[in-house]
């Protein structure tokens, strides 16, 4: 599962993007936001989050699967 | 100077507007009563600064009737890279006003407001009443949730923008029903969460790129031509040049705001003085006294730390507990400059008459400057750090 990263979450992570290995076992974007937890813990106090699945805001209930591509939107505020 | 060096009056007559807007009334699909409709309208400007600048000289440029702009912030030398209309002689002068005076230089015709102000819980609801479109070209997110939930309240599209480092996002929320901030972001990030108020850096010309974006989606609403951004959320990369497109979704609780909240924690930016690296070193150098402190998890903390710094974690900072002493300056310490940030923004609050600093770029910088100097590392207990 390929997912793209923006603002905040490439610092946490050091990335514009990362792969989830497939036998991670990752079925929903909830399920996703507690890996992304366990393996870069600063995803841990990043409360507000927004999940696109396929270009398409995703709430954490919806399910996702290898092929599909995701994107990690966190808030931004500068100007 | 005299004042009227650029009063054009005698030479563009008010006739003339066919001349001026010649260029944008011939464009198939435009035309004439394109024009009209944009003489008519009323858009108001939240932020006179790097994303308020090019809507603000773009939206004049046009031929928008009436614009209102608030902004309480001064114009500084760290706004001139990306804060083109104002210049060397402007520095602590009001942002608003001088952006008025020069913008009406461009185009008299428009008729322009200037709030030199807040937008507030106070003042939001009656000035967002006189305009037909809010432009969010704000530095900090508190404000982004009052324009969201002043415009929701007052049926008003707002027009989005933000950039961060080498990002711009682009939006147009509450339009017909459509999704509003909140249904991307239900619910604020904490203080700290993300970076705020530019810590973060800002490449010059990326917010003019976003703001000419703003300025364009403004110019579909009022126009009808085209399609507008209402329902995605587009983002641009400026580093790699790659472009994401995110379509919204409606969350209806979002769109049930009766009344703005009683306080958004409004966040100052530009307040809190800022203290570069090199600074804080000439600081040590020069045996200044001030107080240090230190809101990197205490792990951190003990990894390595700079002389004399006393450590007090983010998520334990209570402002209260912080003892200031009126004769040394205090200056907040973190790992890249978002969280000293906040926490001296909160300490200044407290303390309004204290001088507090929060050190740009924080550790990063430091060690990028002067690697381990005046660096405190586990083994070397002699720098006089501790923890409260």
């Amino acid at each position: 599962m390929n997912v793209l990263l923006f603002g905040i979450t490439r610092d946490i992570t050091g990335q514009s993007r990362l792969t989830v290995p497939a036998d991670a076992g990752i079925n929903t974007v909830a399920g996703l936001k507690d890996w992304l937890g366990v393996h870069y813990p600063g995803f841990k106090q990043l409360k507000s989050l927004a999940i696109a699945v396929d270009n398409e805001y995703a709430n954490d209930e919806d399910a996702i699967g290898p092929a599909q591509e995701i994107a990690l939107i966190p808030p931004v505020s500068g100007g | 100077m005299p004042h009227n060096e650029f009063d054009n009056s005698n030479k563009f007559p008010d006739s003339e507007s066919a001349g001026r807007y010649s260029r944008q009334v011939q464009l198939s699909g435009f035309g004439q009563s394109a024009q009209q409709k944009l003489k008519e309208a009323r858009v108001l400007v939240v932020g006179a600064g790097g994303l308020g600048v090019p809507v603000l000289q773009y939206l004049t440029g046009m031929g928008i009737g009436t614009i209102g702009v608030i902004d309480a912030d001064v114009v500084s030398l760290s706004n001139l890279h990306r804060q083109v209309l104002y210049n060397e002689n402007d520095v602590g002068k009001s942002k608003v006003e001088t952006a008025v005076n020069k913008l009406s230089k461009l185009n008299r015709q428009v008729s322009f407001k200037a709030y030199n102000q807040l937008l507030s819980v106070k003042n939001a609801l009656e000035i967002i009443i006189n305009y037909d479109i809010v432009v969010d070209a704000t530095d900090n997110i508190s404000t982004r949730y009052l324009i969201n939930d002043a415009c929701v309240i007052s049926n008003k599209p707002f027009v989005y923008g933000a950039v961060q480092q080498f990002e711009g996002y682009v939006s147009v929320f509450n339009y017909l029903n459509g999704p509003t901030y909140r249904c991307l972001y239900p619910t604020p990030p904490a203080n700290g969460e993300i970076p705020d108020c530019n810590t973060a850096g800002v490449l010059g010309v990326t917010p003019a790129i976003v703001g000419s974006q703003q300025a364009l989606q403004v110019v579909k609403l009022i126009t009808g031509i085209g399609k507008t951004l209402s329902g995605y959320l587009q983002i641009f990369d400026f580093l790699q040049d790659e472009q994401y497109k995110m379509k919204l979704k409606v969350r209806p609780e979002s769109r049930q705001i009766t009344a703005l909240k009683n306080s958004y924690a409004e966040v100052v930016c530009n307040t809190v003085l800022k203290l570069s690296v090199d600074e804080l070193f000439d600081w040590y150098e020069s045996g200044k006294k001030f107080q240090l402190i230190d809101v990197r998890e205490l792990k951190d903390f003990i990894t390595g730390h700079l002389t004399g710094a006393v450590s007090v974690p983010y998520n334990q900072f209570n402002a209260g507990q912080i003892k200031v002493n009126a004769k040394e300056p205090i200056v907040m310490f973190c790992q890249k400059g978002a969280r000293s940030n906040s926490t001296a923004q909160m300490l200044q609050q407290k303390y309004p008459q204290a001088e507090i600093y929060s050190v740009l770029g924080g550790m990063e910088y430091w060690e990028d400057e002067f690697d381990d100097e005046y660096m405190i590392s586990p083994g070397l207990q002699n720098g006089g750090g501790g923890t409260v």
